[in-house]
């Protein structure tokens, strides 16, 4: 009878382990799944942009200008480089500032009603349609000024870096151990130091990575720019005239009517997005290189 | 060289709690003081006290006077003065996660702005060698982080970092109790070294660590001091029958 009970408890326990052995690939297998249809859409929207684009591409695309309507040829140099310029100062403005933002709100103005007040201004900033942030830049310096300029294009889309900055520079502020902060405090470093050289310096890889998506976001943007930049169909890099941008110059020869137009507004989205994978990389790769091993 | 802490009349307060009342006390200069007492009695708060890392937290306040040295650390100076010349050694190993493991020892000075390489090369082999790990992390001052080091190294790798900006008094606030034994015996070892130099005061739960380390010891009870006295007649003979209690295990 003894011997039986064992047994029955045996076979128990094979059939409990190969429910849970069960459980376990079941739940392994969703989480790929999930990941792969995270995956999926970028992967989609890159595969189409090259079917699209990519046969369009020529080195005239990258060192030429626009052409008139019905001239062959003709490339988006001076988008290329107007995007460049207005995101170099777009990130100019929006992540010292942003940065300094997210720094008073984590470790000088805790529980203040000033950093409750910016708190909520960041988060409803960050709701704002870009178009809206367009508008006010518009009214705010396009306007007395007289003219479009790529200025204030740099500074719509620096406006719009702000609340993502600031608040992941929060966050990321919030996460390092208060261990870490005492232990500076200990040894006698003041503490405007020790926030600056100990605490920015721990957080430092989740800042760049909220400056990396605050960056790629505004990247993208079109609607802030076509109020402020205005878009160029000659070279310029100057800030105080109009400027071309890729965003921009992908709407307008999007919604032409010309098939040659509608394939190189293809190859500037492709174009585009390979250009920004390629910046957020080289900064990835930059900042990682000091890292050393161990290091969290 | 170390010197002695005069403790009068401190009493401090987290918010409306009163977690130390009417604490008075000497401590020896060069010797190992232990503070013993059952969880929330108030004895780290009483160390944090003598760096015045109490006052850090915004609803904390103090009153009473601490003289460490000649120094009145609540009237004389500035709280960064008194954290250079009081070191202190956490609970937790704390070291800093981005930083090799000589900035982590040199941290204290460079950030207070000492950048003379060749006198901060040797602080750091000195308080390394002082610390006892010296051997263990000298091929890899500079490849490795602090944080890679296992507890046992990160914690003499914050004793190093305390001492390398020559302090007088050396705070212990649990320094072992997240520790292994082999580990837990090298701090004690370091202990027993560090006090020829240093005033120690060193909290912790483990009364035979008390026993083993320090020549004088506290004993703390719902933030009042019972009996302070050398450490032989704490463990031995303690004139109050709460430590006695405590001692023998009947609570805490």
């Amino acid at each position: 009878m003894l011997i039986l009970g064992e047994e029955k408890l045996k076979n128990e326990r094979n059939l409990r382990a190969k429910f849970r052995s069960l459980t376990d690939s079941a739940a392994t297998a969703l989480a790929i799944l999930s990941t792969l249809l995270v995956i999926a859409p970028l992967v989609a929207i890159f595969l189409y942009l090259i079917y699209k684009g990519a046969s369009s591409l020529s080195l005239d695309f990258f060192i030429k200008v626009p052409k008139p309507v019905g001239e062959a040829g003709g490339g988006m140099a001076n988008a290329i480089v107007g995007s460049a310029i207005l995101l170099g100062l777009g990130s100019l403005i929006g992540i010292p500032m942003g940065i300094a933002g997210g720094i008073f709100l984590a470790e000088f103005g805790r529980g203040t009603k000033l950093a409750n007040a910016i708190r909520f201004t960041a988060d409803v900033l960050n709701g704002v349609p870009s178009i809206v942030m367009g508008i006010a830049v518009y009214s705010l310096i396009v306007v007395p000024q007289g003219h479009f300029s790529a200025f204030s294009g740099g500074v719509a889309l620096g406006i719009m870096m702000i609340p993502t900055v600031c608040r992941t520079t929060e966050e990321m502020l919030l996460m390092v151990p208060n261990a870490v902060r005492e232990a500076a405090l200990a040894l006698g470093v003041p503490n405007w130091r020790s926030v600056l050289s100990i605490t920015v310096r721990t957080a430092s890889p989740g800042i760049i990575t909220g400056c990396m998506l605050a960056f790629a976001r505004v990247a993208g943007e079109t609607a802030p720019l076509i109020f402020t930049a205005f878009g160029n169909v000659d070279w310029s890099e100057r800030l105080n005239e109009p400027i071309a941008a890729l965003p921009l110059q992908i709407y307008v020869y999007a919604i032409s009517p010309y098939d040659e137009w509608h394939r190189l507004a293809w190859a500037g989205a492709l174009v585009l997005i390979v250009l920004i994978v390629l910046a957020v990389s080289l900064v990835r790769y930059v900042t990682s290189r000091g890292v050393l091993k161990g290091a969290s | 060289m170390g010197v002695g802490i005069e403790v009068t009349n401190l009493n401090a307060w987290y918010g409306t709690n009163h977690t130390l009342q009417d604490i008075n006390l000497n401590i020896p200069a060069n010797h190992a003081t232990a503070l013993i007492g059952p969880s929330g009695c108030g004895k780290s708060t009483f160390v944090r006290c003598l760096n015045r890392m109490h006052e850090t937290n915004p609803i904390a306040r103090v009153t009473g006077s601490v003289r460490i040295g000649d120094l009145d650390i609540y009237e004389d100076a500035k709280p960064v003065e008194i954290r250079r010349r009081v070191g202190m050694v956490f609970q937790r190993p704390n070291p800093f996660p981005t930083m090799s493991i000589y900035d982590n020892v040199a941290a204290g000075l460079k950030l207070n702005g000492y950048n003379n390489r060749r006198v901060l090369d040797e602080i750091v082999e000195k308080s390394l060698k002082n610390s006892a790990l010296w051997d263990e992390v000298k091929d890899d001052l500079r490849k490795k982080s602090g944080a890679s080091l296992s507890g046992g190294q990160q914690q003499r790798l914050c004793i190093a970092r305390a001492l390398a900006v020559d302090p007088e008094v050396l705070l212990m606030d649990e320094p072992a109790s997240a520790l292994d034994p082999v580990s837990t015996s090298k701090i004690e070892d370091l202990i027993f070294q560090l006090k020829s130099q240093y005033t120690i005061v060193i909290v912790t739960h483990n009364m035979q660590q008390a026993a083993r380390v320090a020549e004088k010891t506290g004993f703390f009870l719902n933030g009042r001091m019972v009996e302070f006295d050398s450490t032989h007649k704490i463990f031995t003979n303690p004139s109050d029958k709460r430590t006695e209690d405590y001692i023998t295990g009947r609570f805490g």
